[in-house]
Parts: structure tokens; sequence; C-alpha cells
């Protein structure tokens, strides 16, 4: 007798995401539309092999004002994120936090970019506001799961704050060095991005030099940056962190002055959808308009371009997933194998989704397909770095199978589970850049706030961007859902 | 003068109901071992006697709950985080005062700890653990001590040391054991429970471990 097949539920998940991102990519345009991509390229890769670091000064400063946002961004966002971590219990806070993060630095740099113009709040502040949030979640998270069983030895009438700094701070406070230090590395790579909206970070030199085809000044550019990255742990040490903010605090230009009624005008005025600052009697009917104007020409097509970009991103992000992690597993590679892979996906990592689509959109010409392979490249390294690191924890018995035969048997169904956990999580964020990206003109969701900013329709920019939030907000809560039904777990150290 | 008296007092948590209808009277000075199968509800009893001495007593939980992130220094110190300001504990958090890590270090000197003071507790063998535990209730103030199994996870000799320790610094001592000998040789006071309801309450002069068998035999024929 036959017996019927019954997938598991993770098989089950595994087929629809598959199938719904089949289906988005049949109707994706991936057309490369540029003359000749790939001299184009070769000029590229030419440059990447011939860095030109004899622009010192414009270098060297650029990177100095990526750090600087950087660092004041990120510990700014600690100190709000941990107050905030405290009273977490709180709906609004919850609610206020989620919110934020919802929100890309890219899309509040835009809106603080009306407030403060050039100034460096605008950079800080842009950093600040949505790690805050993030930063907050994770802190609460943290301290949730701290050990409670010491709370039961506290002496009878020990204060509420004492009881905190001594059983509940001391545990998870290592687990905030650690992801603070994770937190500096994500702000380096978005205080860089917020060069291509003007601010004097490294995109900002990036976007000339690359403009220009000077691609031996890109490469020396990129190169410094992941210097700066991988060797963090190295010039990150707690007691020379007052001296990297003060030093932040001097070098940035503050100079740049901002106007009072220029802010209130735009909070006031410029914000208030147009039909109601208008006013007048058929002020309803021109609100109804004004929105369904919107909602069919901007929100519809936009939202579609959204999900239908991060859909297909997350399944070919699986699948690379799926082929870098090997480069850096013990149980497939060798030792000076894995030396050539850790490289190869700390750089591919530490390359910022935005710059990485910028380029491939100047080699392949506006598509999807710069966006989806960018999102899926730096994405995969991220996730199959933890993959690869999770399977040295896995031993296998001594007369295990060796090559494709081993991959497929036993290491592939060990890390399945974790890592489509990992995937999921980061569903929200791929979202989050997908939107992004519109800023570089693919048709996402950003393309519309991007463009609403140039109009100076700043009423349609934030009324676009609290769409962008709530898609943003619902993808985390279907995200959520899936990782509770499929058990899925990930631990606190790759959040 | 009883230090603690509970009558026809029933206890549990989520509604189920563990202690029913105790009557157990203490007067200070008293050395008491709870004994019974694990289940009876002898932590349950002790918990209840915990929180009806409140600041009185000091507590020594079952899995010694000392925070893994700090030194022995502050795992004693907590013994007396009530009665000392906030900002006194916060400073002694981030810089231990001179004055109070002499005090810590007085306590911890008959525990052969002191070398050990500004050792994190992770980095501690299994009995300098459940010793800094103990220094821990030592520290606090209160006169009586409730432990749930101080030794379970410590050898006999170490085990003895406690138990001596704990007797010649506290007046009353409250414990929870499974070890019968110990707990006859330490206690001056049997309370045997179970299935929730106290089975015997004798000294423990002259007892000796098979006495209490009744306490672990089944019901089942």
């Amino acid at each position: 007798m036959m017996s019927r097949r019954d997938p598991s539920p993770l098989m089950r998940t595994t087929t629809g995401f598959l199938f719904v991102g089949f289906i988005c990519l049949a109707f994706a345009d991936i057309a490369v539309t540029t003359g000749d991509p790939w001299k184009e390229f070769s000029l590229l890769l030419e440059g990447l092999v011939t860095p030109d670091f004899y622009k010192t000064d414009s270098l060297a400063l650029s990177l100095a004002y990526t750090m600087a946002f950087a660092l004041l961004g990120v510990a700014l966002a600690n100190v709000i994120g941990f107050g905030l971590a405290l009273i977490f219990h709180s709906r609004i806070v919850r609610v206020g936090c989620a919110f934020v993060r919802a929100i890309h630095e890219l899309f509040w740099a835009l809106i603080f970019l009306q407030l403060f113009g050039l100034s460096p709040l605008t950079g800080v502040l842009a950093i600040t506001i949505p790690y805050a949030g993030i930063i907050a979640k994770v802190y609460a998270e943290i301290l949730e799961e701290a050990d409670r069983r010491p709370l039961a030895a506290v002496p009878v009438g020990t204060g509420r704050a004492s009881t905190f700094l001594f059983v509940r701070l001391p545990d998870a406070w290592a687990h905030f060095r650690t992801y603070s230090m994770y937190r500096l590395e994500c702000g380096l790579r978005s205080s860089a991005v917020l060069g291509f909206i003007g601010l004097p970070t490294l995109g900002f030199h990036l976007e000339t030099a690359f403009k220009e085809g000077l691609y031996s000044e890109v490469s020396a550019l990129l190169i410094l940056f992941y210097l700066v990255i991988a060797t963090m742990r190295v010039w990150m040490k707690k007691p020379l962190l007052p001296f990297y903010l003060i030093g932040a605090v001097a070098i940035l230009p503050w100079s740049i002055a901002f106007s009072w009624a220029h802010i209130t005008r735009f909070f006031t005025e410029d914000i208030i959808p147009h039909p109601i600052r208008a006013g007048g009697e058929n002020m309803m009917t021109a609100l109804g308009d004004w929105v369904s104007m919107l909602l069919y020409e901007q929100i519809w097509p936009g939202t579609i371009a959204t999900v239908q970009l991060t859909m297909i991103a997350l399944v070919v992000t699986g699948f690379l997933t799926l082929v870098f992690f090997p480069l850096i597993s013990p149980l497939m590679l060798g030792r000076a194998a894995r030396t050539g892979g850790h490289v190869f996906l700390v750089v591919v990592r530490s390359t910022p989704e935005y710059i990485l689509a910028f380029v491939l959109l100047n080699l392949w010409g506006p598509s999807m397909l710069p966006a989806i392979v960018a999102l899926s490249l730096h994405n995969a390294a991220i996730i199959g770095h933890l993959v690869g690191r999770f399977t040295e924890t896995i031993q296998l018995r001594l007369d295990a199978v060796k090559g494709m035969n081993r991959y497929f048997y036993e290491v592939v169904p060990r890390i399945y589970r974790p890592m489509l956990a990992l995937l999921f999580y980061r569903w929200e964020i791929i979202m989050r850049e997908t939107a992004i990206l519109g800023i570089l003109g693919i048709a996402t969701l950003g393309f519309y706030v991007d463009s609403a900013f140039a109009d100076l329709r700043f009423d349609r920019a934030l009324f676009l961007i609290l769409i962008t939030a709530l898609l943003n907000i619902c993808v985390d809560a279907i995200s959520r859902t899936v990782r509770a039904k499929l058990r899925l777990q990930t631990s606190l150290e790759e959040r | 003068m009883a230090l603690l008296e509970l009558r026809e007092e029933s206890a549990g948590y989520n509604g189920e109901t563990i202690l029913h209808e105790l009557n157990l009277t203490i007067v200070p000075g008293e050395r008491i071992a709870l004994v019974g199968e694990s289940g009876a509800g002898k932590s349950t009893l002790l918990h209840l006697l915990y929180n009806r001495l409140g600041a009185r007593a000091a507590l020594m939980p079952q899995d010694s709950a000392l925070v893994q992130a700090l030194t022995v220094f502050h795992n004693v110190y907590m013994g007396r985080l009530h009665e000392r300001s906030v900002w006194r504990n916060l400073r002694n958090l981030v810089l231990p005062s001179r004055a109070d890590v002499d005090e810590v270090r007085d306590v911890l000197a008959p525990l052969r700890l002191q070398d050990k003071i500004f050792s994190n507790v992770g980095q501690l063998s299994g009995g300098q653990y459940q010793r800094t535990a103990l220094a821990r209730a030592l520290y606090h103030p209160g006169r009586v001590i409730v432990a749930d199994e101080p030794v379970s996870s410590v050898d006999e000799h170490q085990a003895r040391e406690i138990l001596t320790t704990m007797n010649g610094e506290k007046e009353t001592v409250l414990l929870a054991m499974h070890d019968r000998a110990l707990a006859i040789e330490f206690a001056d006071r049997i309370v045997g429970i179970r299935d929730g309801r106290i089975v015997l309450d004798e000294a423990s002069n002259g007892m000796r471990p098979g006495d209490l068998d009744d306490l672990y035999r089944t019901t089942d024929p």
C-alpha cells in the first residue's frame, strides 16, 4: 500500500514562500538595459584592484565624518534606548518604538534635511531615532531574559533601584556591550549611506567618484571603510569612548545654521495634507480626492513593487545563504579555504546594500535586478556568516559521509531550522531596505517618497512614509506569527 | 516569646493547596530541619516562613542564586542592600568603598574566601560558590537564616563546614534537608513533612536516620 506524503509544516512554509517568490519574479522587470554592461564592469574591476589612496585629505575627512555620525548617533541611541527599555512594559513606549524603527534611517534623514538642512544634527538624529527604537526593544528583551533566581535572595525591604542595579543589570550588561558593538557596525553602514542624500560622509564621495568614473578612488574609499569595520574591535575600547565622542562633536561642522521659523512652518503647514491647508467648503471632498489619488497612483503601485521585490529578495537570499555558509563551515572546508570565505563574507556584508544596489544600477541600468542582487548578496552574507558559525557547534560522527552527500544529508537538515529563523527575522529588514532602494530609482515606495520630497510636497512625503512604516509593522507581525507557529527562535546575538 | 507561630495554616500557589492546616511554633535559638520526600512541601513551607519573617531573616535559596556577572564582593554585599542608600549601592557597584570591602572581607575570612573577594563568581568551584552564598546570608543582619538545601551540591566535608558556620553565626536556623544524617546531627528539632502535612515534630536528640523511614515510604500497597 502506498503511504501518503505528509509534508512537515517547515516544508509547507518553504514551498509556499518559494511559490510566492517565483510568482513575483515572473512579473518582475529584470532586464539589463545598459548597452555594454560588461565593459563598464571590467573598468570597475580594474579600478577596484588599483585603489588610489592619494586623494588623502578628502578620503580621511569623509571617513572621519562617517565615524563621527555613527559614534554620536549610536551613543545617543544607546542612552535613550536604555531608558526606554526600562519602561518598555508601557504600551505607548512599545508602539512608539515599533513605529520609529519601522522608518528607515534614510527616510528620517530626508525629513530632518527639511528641518535642519545639512547640519550635523540631521545625520545624528537620523541614526539616533530609529536605532533608539531598535535598541529599546532588544535591551528590554535582554533584561527580560536575565537570570531571575537571584531575586529571591535579595533582602526584604530592598528598594527597586538597588535590586535592579545588583540583580538585573549586571547579567544584562555584557549583552548590552556586545549588542552596542553590533549596532555601531550598523551605524557605520548607515552613516556611510547618509552621504547619498548630501551629508559629508563616505557615500557622498563614493557617489561623486562613481559618477565621474573614478573607480580607483571608489576602491580606496571602500577598502578604508572595510578596514574601519574589520578593525572595530581593536579601536573601540571602553576607556577611549569619551575621547571619540568629544572628537566626533569637535570635527562635525556645527556652524551650519537652521531657522526656527522654517521648522515651525514645516510642522504647522508643510506636512498638513494640502486640501486641509487650503480649507474651504469642499475640504472633505478635496481630501478624499487627494487620498484616493495617492492611493491609486503611488501607494498601490509602490506597495506592489515593494512587496514583490521583498519576496524575490527573501527567496534568493535563502538560496544564496545555502551557497555562502559552507565557505566558512569547518564541516565543509579546510582552514585555508575558510579564511578566504571569511574575507569574502566580511566584505559582502560590510558593503551597505544601498551602495551595492547603486553600483549595480549603474552597471545594469534601472530594473529590479540590481536591487534583487544587492539585497540578496548582503543579507545572505549576514545569515551565511551566522549559519556558518552555527555549524561550528555541530559534531558529526567519525564515519560521516563527505562532500555533497555530507552537505545534503548531514549539514543542511541540521541548519535548516536556524536558517529559516534568521531569514524570517530579516524579512522585515529586507522590506525596509527595499522601500529605501526606491530613492535610487526603482519604483518601490521610496521612489515616491523621494519624488515627493524633490517636489517639496512634504504632506505627500510624510503620508507615504507613514504607509511604509505600516507595511513594515505588518510584515514584522506576520514574520513573528510564522516564527511562533514553526517554533523558530533566534538567539540574542543574532538580532 | 515565639519568633513565629503558624496556626491551622494552608498555603500553595496557582490555586493549588500544597500545605494543609499546619501548626508550627518557632522560638528564637532553635535549629530546625525540615525533612521529607521531594515534592512533600518543604520548600513551600520554608518560603512561607521566610515571607512571615521578612527582613528578620536571610535566605539561602536552593540553587544559591548568585549574580553570575558580579564578583564575590558584590554578591556578598547584596546581603545588606536594603540597609544602604541607592547611591551607596551604586557607588559600590562601580567602585567598592574601602570600608565596605573590609566588612565583607571579615565575613569571607572564616569561609576561606578572602582571596577570592574580587573574583567573578562564575570562576568559583562548587564549594566556593556555595560558601559565597552562605557569606551573603551571614552578611545579612537578620538573626535568622532560612536555607533551602544549602549543602545539596557539595561533598560531606564542605557540608559540615557550611552547617557548622551557619549554626555558629546565626541565632535561629531553619533548614530544608534531604540528607537525614546531617539533619539529625546539625538540627536540634526535626520537622517531618509528608503530602503537605507535618507528620513528625520531635527533638533530634537520640534520633537515628532509620527513624525517619516512614516519611519516605510509599503509601501504595
